[in-house]
């Protein structure tokens, strides 16, 4: 009948979202360039035209910022500059493989528990619980005792510390999305189980998992640095944020700067990860994915 | 003839949205006299739901207001927050289209009626209890006293809205406004709730607006309506009135599109073409000239104002001339 | 029509027997279908019609196996569908089909709507691209959607009536038998409604769909179907040739919603609606009859004695114990009803 088929050719572009609601604004490139910069800083280390972070110049040690040192040196006359680059090093390594294989483990074990339901996520959700149980610290320690101190054990262990919340986060989107009608007509047109995971909820749920990896991110270097200011993170003469802080504690009254440098160059990067995953998930979270 | 208890001038609503300012309402004037009905008939987007909004002034952070709103002596565009939060309620009270969201969810039913006849009527709260319990047998909820004790979940949806009417006319407003009250309930409760309010109207000379998208509804329940349609008031006129002789090819259209209880199975609707339209980018002319049957050059050009006597108001260039027969 | 036997009519696509359907919440047991029954032949629609509560979803899902039934047998097409399993049942699907009540949901928000489209092809096991392309192409232009401008877009850009079109068109790309529509117009617009029923009614010509139509507006359940079941609380009450019924029903319930369906016309007579109160909960529902706690004509019968279908007319079947006189189409319900 011509009442129906001239109803609809063009899409209904009244019922579009405006693209520019809360766009990335001045803020959000800055953070973004210097997490740009630094993990080229990171990744280019020995092509910079520093001198090695762990020569020690005993000569110079503690020595005020000059042409050699741009940054100084610390308690052993090692070159700061360098050493934050090398940090930055393992800061990034660990802050960015670690939280990857708590998104894919835990991601995946969200999944299946929000998807199936039932004794999977009766087994799922228990081993989450015990997981969280498990005192953090107690658990590194215990790692690092028996496996010793090295940027893959670090990461190990953070990696797996950090599988519950992924699966929490994982799993609480996947059982709102999984009720979802577009889940059922899935399931009407005869798909499989992993067609479904894959090709129907794993698109919806890796938006709101993108977006805490990136804050992940943030609280892995901020852990990272704390255990190796205990002297549980890599050992030395690696560098480290951590262990510069805490290299840097016994000389706070002759030479603060030692402890605060690698502090705030630590606390910016944090920032700027933080900054960037709350802009992502705003740009990302109303427009498209979850609608009510 | 009493002097109208509700009267609309002009009024406006204006929302800026990303995408440019849209006119939910647009030169809507109305006029409701005390113990009457009137219903406003329109599919989403038409404007109806606002319209009740600015009569409240519950309207968004974005939206401005404009025209005039009359209750009574009062005029309600310019009244001050603190009058306006004693009106509410007390004059005015509405009754919105899902109880389960317009009650709170974490207070009991009866925390929610004493609250408010504490508020409005300044009775203490054993007086106010006993006249929520008569205010909920009025209402037909079986169990009143136990009612009190329990929360908006446990009880059915035409519960809920019975509540929410109770609620409504607890201080005997003087203006209901009933926004698609009855659009999430099942066909037997809406005949009772429907019916419900009549009474409650009778009985209290309440005048009510009567908002949906159901013609069926507006046809036995009201005393007057308004077609709105792409934020405008499209036709006004006496129920009986619009029904035996409607001008409005849309009002037309709306109704035969309705698949009707006597007609023969498998009986082709005669649908609308098109859609509503966009809101941002309205047309220069008749905003429904894209979809009807009867649309001329001029309808494309030029808007046509809403026109044609008090009695049998609007808005078209080539309206129905004779009385229509219902389409079978 | 004879009641639904065991062996079942051999010209009934579908044959539903004894179908029972719970499910557990908070540790209750909802009975949402209780025992039904019906038949729906080659190329007829069989609309199901109800309130809410009364389990017409849940019995269109367990007629698709998205929901287990707790027991009872559904034949489609000479097979059991309730005892396959696994690849058979996956198979089993494309023929049978289902559009949802909210198109927009219904639709992944991440994926294209030519993908959306194409996606049954793609679990049928269709490779040859360019095929996909033309059935896909084929079917939005069926529905009236152009494929060109439509495909490439997502469902959050449109519509709700446009929406539904790509489910229906969804629905049909692999020319399935039978289409179930579970509340297929409720969520839209009343000027859209119509459209969409239209496109229902010629997609059903053109494909030679039967068609099981769950909704529960009645007015709009008589515009599309043939035969109307009706349904209580989990189980069914009258079950009647779509004029039949509305002409001369013999259930008290029926007899109840017609009643209740407000007519657009203000000179049309409205009984009074009588407080029959809010339906009792799936829960825990009646003994006996069910309607028996709103129904001004039950007793003591009703309540022992649970009412079994008979066929009182040719091709009109009830399960009441005191069933409406056929000659009451001269009451007050009556004059309005044609």
């Amino acid at each position: 009948m011509a009442a129906a088929d001239h109803a609809v050719s063009a899409p209904d572009v009244a019922a579009a979202e405006p693209r520019r609601s809360t766009g990335p604004g001045l803020v959000f490139w800055c953070a973004l360039g210097w997490i740009v910069a630094l993990v080229a800083a990171a990744a280019f280390a020995d092509l910079l035209p520093l001198p090695s972070p762990s020569d020690m110049d005993l000569l110079e040690r503690r020595a005020a910022p000059s042409a050699e040192h741009w940054l100084g040196t610390d308690n052993l006359g090692r070159d700061v500059a360098a050493r934050l680059v090398f940090g930055a090093r393992t800061s990034l390594t660990v802050g960015l493989c670690a939280p990857l294989i708590g998104l894919v483990l835990g991601g995946a074990a969200g999944l299946l528990a929000g998807y199936f339901r039932g004794r999977v996520d009766t087994f799922v959700s228990g081993a989450v619980d015990v997981l969280l149980a498990f005192p953090p610290l107690v658990l590194a320690l215990a790692v690092t005792a028996f496996l010793g101190q090295s940027l893959l054990n670090m990461t190990l262990i953070l990696g797996f510390l950090g599988i519950p919340v992924f699966t929490r986060v994982a799993r609480s989107a996947t059982l709102a999305l999984a009720q979802r009608e577009f889940v059922t007509a899935a399931r009407a047109l005869g798909a499989t189980h992993a067609r479904i995971l894959l090709h129907e909820l794993l698109p919806n749920v890796a938006l709101p998992l993108g977006a805490f990896l990136l804050v992940a991110v943030a609280v892995t270097i901020v852990v990272e640095t704390i255990l190796s200011f205990l002297g549980l993170g890599v050992p030395p003469p690696q560098a480290s944020w951590g262990s510069m802080i805490g290299e840097g504690r016994e000389s706070l009254d002759s030479a603060a700067w030692l402890a605060f440098t690698p502090a705030a160059v630590m606390f910016v990067t944090v920032l700027a990860f933080n900054l960037v995953g709350d802009t992502v998930r705003a740009i990302t979270d109303p427009r498209r994915a979850l609608r009510s | 003839m009493d002097s109208p208890l509700l009267a609309l001038d002009a009024v406006g609503v204006q929302l800026a949205t990303a995408r440019g300012p849209l006119r939910a309402v647009d030169g809507v004037s109305l006029a409701l006299e005390p113990g009457r009905t009137l219903g406003i008939v329109g599919e989403s987007g038409s404007g109806k739901t606002m319209l009740a909004r600015a009569i409240l002034r519950l309207l968004p952070a974005n939206a401005t207001l404009t025209g005039s709103v009359r209750l009574g002596d009062e005029e309600l565009t310019t009244l001050g927050r603190e009058a306006l939060r004693r009106l509410r309620g007390r004059s005015i009270a509405v009754v919105f289209q899902d109880p389960m969201t317009s009650l709170n969810p974490v207070l009991t039913i009866g925390t929610q009626i004493v609250e408010t006849l504490q508020a409005h009527l300044e009775l203490d709260a054993a007086a106010a209890r006993v006249r929520a319990i008569e205010l909920l047998a009025a209402v037909g909820l079986p169990a009143p006293e136990q009612r009190l004790r329990q929360y908006p979940h446990q009880l059915s949806g035409g519960m809920r809205q019975r509540v929410a009417i109770a609620i409504a006319v607890s201080c005997e407003p003087r203006l209901l406004i009933a926004d698609e009250p009855t659009t999430a309930l099942d066909v037997t409760v809406q005949a009772q709730i429907l019916d419900l309010l009549a009474r409650e109207q009778q009985r209290r000379h309440m005048a009510m607006v009567l908002i949906t998208h159901d013609l069926g509804i507006v046809a036995g329940r009201t005393d007057d309506v308004a077609v709105m349609y792409a934020g405008r008031v499209v036709e006004r006129a006496r129920t009986r009135t619009l029904f035996k002789a409607m001008r409005m090819p849309y009002t037309q259209a709306l109704l035969a599109a309705i698949p009707r209880v006597d007609a023969a199975p498998h009986t082709a609707l005669s649908a609308i073409p098109g859609r509503p339209p966009d809101m941002t980018r309205l047309p220069p002319g008749c905003a429904f000239a894209p979809r009807c049957a009867r649309a001329g050059d001029r309808c494309e050009r030029e808007r046509p104002p809403l026109g044609g006597g008090s009695a049998h108001a609007f808005a078209c260039w080539h309206p129905i001339v004779a009385p229509v027969a219902q389409p079978a | 029509m004879t009641a639904a036997t065991s062996s079942g009519d051999p010209q009934a696509l579908l044959g539903v027997e004894d179908l029972v359907v719970e499910y557990t919440v908070h540790r209750l047991t909802v009975h949402a279908v209780s025992g039904v029954s019906f038949e729906i032949a080659r190329g007829e629609t069989l609309g199901l019609v109800g309130e809410s509560g009364c389990g017409k979803s849940s019995l269109a899902r367990a007629v698709l196996r998205l929901a287990e039934p707790r027991a009872g047998r559904v034949r489609f097409d000479g097979h059991d569908l309730t005892a396959m399993r696994g690849e058979d049942l996956r198979r089993m699907r494309r023929h049978l089909q289902m559009v949802f009540q909210d198109p927009i949901a219904s639709l992944n928000p991440r994926r294209r709507i030519a993908d959306i489209v194409a996606e049954p092809l793609v679990i049928a096991g269709i490779a040859d691209r360019a095929e996909r392309e033309r059935r896909v192409a084929g079917a939005m232009l069926a529905v009236g959607l152009d494929p060109e401008t439509a495909g490439t877009r997502r469902p959050h850009e449109f519509s709700g009536g446009q929406c539904q079109r790509v489910c229906i068109a969804r629905a049909l790309v692999l020319e399935p038998k039978l289409l179930v529509c579970d509340e297929p117009v409720s969520s839209l617009d009343v000027s859209i409604r119509a459209q969409i029923l239209n496109l229902l009614e010629q997609m059903k010509a053109r494909y030679g769909l039967t068609m099981l139509f769950v909704a529960h507006d009645l007015a709009v359940v008589k515009a599309v179907s043939d035969r109307i079941a009706v349904m209580y609380l989990g189980k069914l009450c009258e079950v009647a040739g779509a004029e039949d019924l509305f002409r001369a029903p013999l259930h008290p319930y029926t007899a109840t919603l017609l009643a209740a369906i407000p007519v657009p016309d203000p000179d049309a007579p409205r009984a009074p609606s009588v407080g029959f109160g809010e339906p009792p909960s799936p829960v825990s529902p009646p003994s006996g009859c069910r309607f028996r706690t709103r129904c001004a004509r039950a007793d003591a019968r009703c309540a022992h004695e649970v009412p079994v279908m008979r066929e009182l007319r040719r091709g009109h079947r009830v399960a009441c114990h005191h069933p409406l006189e056929p000659v009451t189409a001269s009451g007050p319900l009556g004059a309005r009803l044609l």
